[in-house]
């Protein structure tokens, strides 16, 4: 018996299943299931720089014979929906199972969405465990449920169960042959003439996967009071046990297609029947959608964010403990860029300038945060690019502005490689003019350091090919590139300056620093000298080691927290910042 | 809290990258060593940069949730006394607190945007946190990067296992280098509650 996380137990499963390949892209909570994946050395795995590219990966070496398991965030599967709805007409040949790892709450994500509306929406058929002992298991069966239905499997899970270390039993690994490939159009080509034919396969899959999930085993219903029966599934199970012990408890393990007459005949067997879920309220629509009669609570569980066992007891009118008053004079604790990050000096600078900034997703949309403040807009994965275009087209258009702030397009190393190419490739196409900053920082840092195509590390640590990426604007026809360091302020200035003076040129800026969590030497801290004015230029940059003596007024740097990146004494006018 | 308590419910709370998560799986490899049924829900990704975050074990027989609500903390593990209090209200009436006597100022209150709450320590040993100057008491047993140790000693004061097995574990857990000096930090985490 071993603790294992949700991502770890996903990982074993499909290892055991003797599943050949992985490809993801990082992006929490579903991060540490490839890296974890990638540790066995019977497997091949890589990052892919996108979603719809690992999938894309995936899709081939199934269709060529190999058992593949494709990982991601929930906002990944946007990313790869186009493949996706596509191979539930071709199906597979070697099996494949892709992890969707939903943010209820959301932890660390832009958005809340349930998965299981793409397995709805492109019927591609979902398991979802409630520990990590399922996840191992039903990652483990995934495979060659995939290869008898001849289609992908969704594992759904989210933040909980991925990040919840629980006991699983480990189990050995089968190894399953690479199968045979052979040449198949009317499987595999779809176009019309095909797709057509393919779309009633697909159909008489459904109809089949509807007959198996009525009584397959990973559904099951645990009888307890016939008064209360309680719906639910994943994490969601875990929490009802715990608030409702004495429910009656249809534990759904497949969430797609659901079993219309096992759920009909449970209802029918309490008194009230409910369904307990969080962040969307698909399950009890499509549970209803089955012909079930549901009950409705008298206080509803939240609508949005996570629900836990105290929203499942106010929910059925259960007494709450005891406890002391939330306590409401406590600071905020946000997140904040970590002390020498690369990423502040751009922000303060495009802070100072007043620029309208497109900003995108990994650490430095913390940049949008006091004091920086320096972010405008933060949609998705590579729309910095793209949006300061469309910023640029509407603000050229508009004749009633007396001043025109710059706008600049802010993106980190692996989000550029992510989708940001393709939006810069447009802008060039479109001869857009405009300033886009590249961060590029040599790492994936806000998952936790993956490697990318740009610092060429991969994920089993093979050779790669490290893209020189100043090349690669130069060739996409990017009117001026420059190359920056972002330690040097007065660089920093004197770059973000003349691209933003331009206006009739598109200029990237790619500025280059390791990520501070990178570079593990140890360099003397700084210390503030008697000739500090109290100006208080210094403690507006956001570092974690400055703050003001509340007696002087005067900087102050926590020498266990300061890492001596020189940031701060390039801002400091009367020379009173240095080496200690 | 009882030895016939069925679950344990510990949660764990501090600033992002002061090592909770560590301190975690080293209590829940002592509870399944211990033969108990064990879980740890952690928190990662953006929280981490600084950020507060807490972790949560839950061991016992029959264990369900991997979530700590209000009132529902047996035990809560402070790394830090600004977090103590944002988390105060998921203690169980009668629960035990140990926390780490630091004081880690949010980057809010640094650039001028909020203020620090009043008497927090006060506040805290008014209901009955024993604060432990774990940083201290690490430097003291030869590392200040063992304070966590000398919380899990403070915690194993409160919790039904036999020092022998924390050690076990400590002994595996840690670099072979700073058994001696971890398991010295635990002890001194253990006695400074004993007396407290």
């Amino acid at each position: 018996m071993q603790l294992l996380s949700g991502n770890e137990a996903i990982a074993r499963g499909a290892w055991e299943a003797g599943c050949h390949i992985g490809a993801a892209y990082p992006g929490t909570p579903s991060t540490e299931t490839m890296e974890s994946f990638a540790k066995y050395s019977e497997v091949y795995a890589e990052w892919a720089n996108n979603e719809k590219v690992a999938l894309e990966v995936a899709v081939g070496a199934s269709a060529a014979g190999a058992r593949v398991l494709v990982t991601m965030k929930h906002v990944g599967v946007n990313v790869c929906a186009d493949p996706l709805f596509t191979a539930a007409y071709t199906g597979v040949n070697g099996g494949l199972v892709i992890l969707a790892a939903d943010d209820p709450g959301m932890f660390s994500s832009q958005n809340e969405q349930d998965s299981r509306y793409y397995a709805m929406a492109a019927q591609v058929p979902m398991l979802e465990p409630s520990d990590s002992a399922e996840a191992l298991s039903f990652a483990r069966d995934a495979f060659e449920l995939s290869e008898k239905f001849d289609t992908p499997f969704f594992i759904r899970s989210n933040v909980r169960v991925s990040h919840t270390k629980t006991p699983v039993e480990l189990g050995t690994r089968t190894e399953v042959p690479i199968k045979d490939y052979q040449t198949d159009p009317a499987k595999w080509v779809m176009m019309p003439a095909f797709a057509k034919p393919r779309r009633k396969v697909l159909a008489a899959r459904v109809n089949e996967l509807r007959r198996w999930v009525e009584d397959c085993s990973y559904n099951r219903v645990e009888r307890n009071s016939d008064k209360i029966g309680i719906i639910c599934a994943g994490s969601q199970y875990q929490h009802v046990k715990e608030a409702a012990p004495e429910a009656s408890i249809f534990k759904l393990g497949v969430t797609w297609p659901l079993p219309a007459q096992a759920l009909r005949d449970f209802a029918a067997s309490v008194e009230k029947c409910y369904v307990v879920e969080e962040g969307s309220v698909y399950l009890s629509e499509q549970v209803k959608a089955q012909g079930v009669i549901l009950d409705e609570f008298e206080i509803a569980l939240p609508e949005t964010g996570e629900v836990h066992p105290s929203d499942i007891r106010v929910s059925l009118g259960y007494d709450q403990p005891e406890h002391l008053p939330v306590q409401e004079d406590v600071p905020g604790r946000p997140p904040a860029f970590c002390c020498g990050c690369p990423h502040r000096i751009v922000f303060k600078e495009l802070s100072r300038m007043k620029a309208i900034v497109t900003g995108d997703i990994g650490c430095y949309t913390l940049g949008a945060l006091p004091p920086l403040s320096a972010m405008d807009v933060t949609l998705d994965m590579g729309a910095s690019v793209s949006m300061a275009h469309g910023f640029e087209l509407a603000l050229d258009r508009n004749e009633n502005l007396d001043r025109r702030r710059p706008v600049v397009a802010v993106i980190g190393d692996s989000t550029f490689a992510h989708s940001g190419l393709s939006s810069l490739l447009s802008t060039v196409y479109n001869k857009g003019a405009g300033t886009v900053c590249i961060l590029d920082n040599r790492t994936t840092a806000m998952t936790g350091q993956q490697g990318n195509p740009f610092n060429g590390v991969t994920l089993q640590h093979r050779e790669s090919n490290e893209l020189n990426l100043p090349a690669i604007l130069e060739a996409l026809g990017v009117d001026k590139v420059h190359q920056v360091d972002s330690y040097d302020l007065a660089e920093v200035r004197s770059a973000v300056k003349d691209a933003t003076a331009a206006t009739d040129r598109l200029d990237v800026i790619v500025f280059q620093h390791p990520c501070v969590l990178l570079d593990k030497s140890k360099k003397p801290t700084f210390v503030v000298s008697d000739k500090c004015t109290a100006c208080g230029v210094c403690t507006k940059l956001g570092c974690p080691a400055l703050s003001v003596d509340a007696e002087t007024g005067c900087a102050v740097i926590d020498q266990t927290q300061c890492i001596g990146c020189n940031q701060c004494a390039q801002y400091c006018r009367f020379d009173a910042i240095g080496p200690c | 809290m009882t030895k016939e308590q069925q679950v344990f419910t510990i949660l764990l709370c501090g600033v992002g990258g002061q090592g909770t998560i560590t301190a975690a799986d080293m209590l829940a490899k002592v509870a399944c060593a211990a033969g108990l049924e064990c879980k740890v829900s952690e928190i990662h990704g953006m929280a981490q940069r600084g950020g507060d975050v807490t972790t949560v074990v839950r061991f016992g027989h029959g264990v369900n949730t991997m979530v700590c609500d209000e009132g529902c903390a047996d035990n809560i593990v402070s790394f830090e006394v600004v977090e103590t209090l944002r988390n105060l209200h998921f203690l169980k009436k009668d629960g035990v607190m140990v926390v780490n006597d630091e004081t880690i100022t949010p980057l809010p209150v640094l650039i001028g945007n909020g203020a620090m709450p009043n008497h927090a320590r006060e506040r805290l040993l008014d209901v009955g946190a024993t604060l432990i100057p774990a940083s201290q008491i690490a430097r003291e047993a030869g590392t200040a990067k063992c304070a966590n140790v000398v919380l899990l000693g403070a915690l194993a004061v409160s919790l039904p296992f036999e020092v022998e097995l924390w050690e076990e574990v400590i002994r595996n857990k840690v670099p072979p280098k700073t058994i001696d000096i971890n398991i010295a930090a635990f002890h001194k985490g253990y006695d400074y509650a004993q007396g407290a």
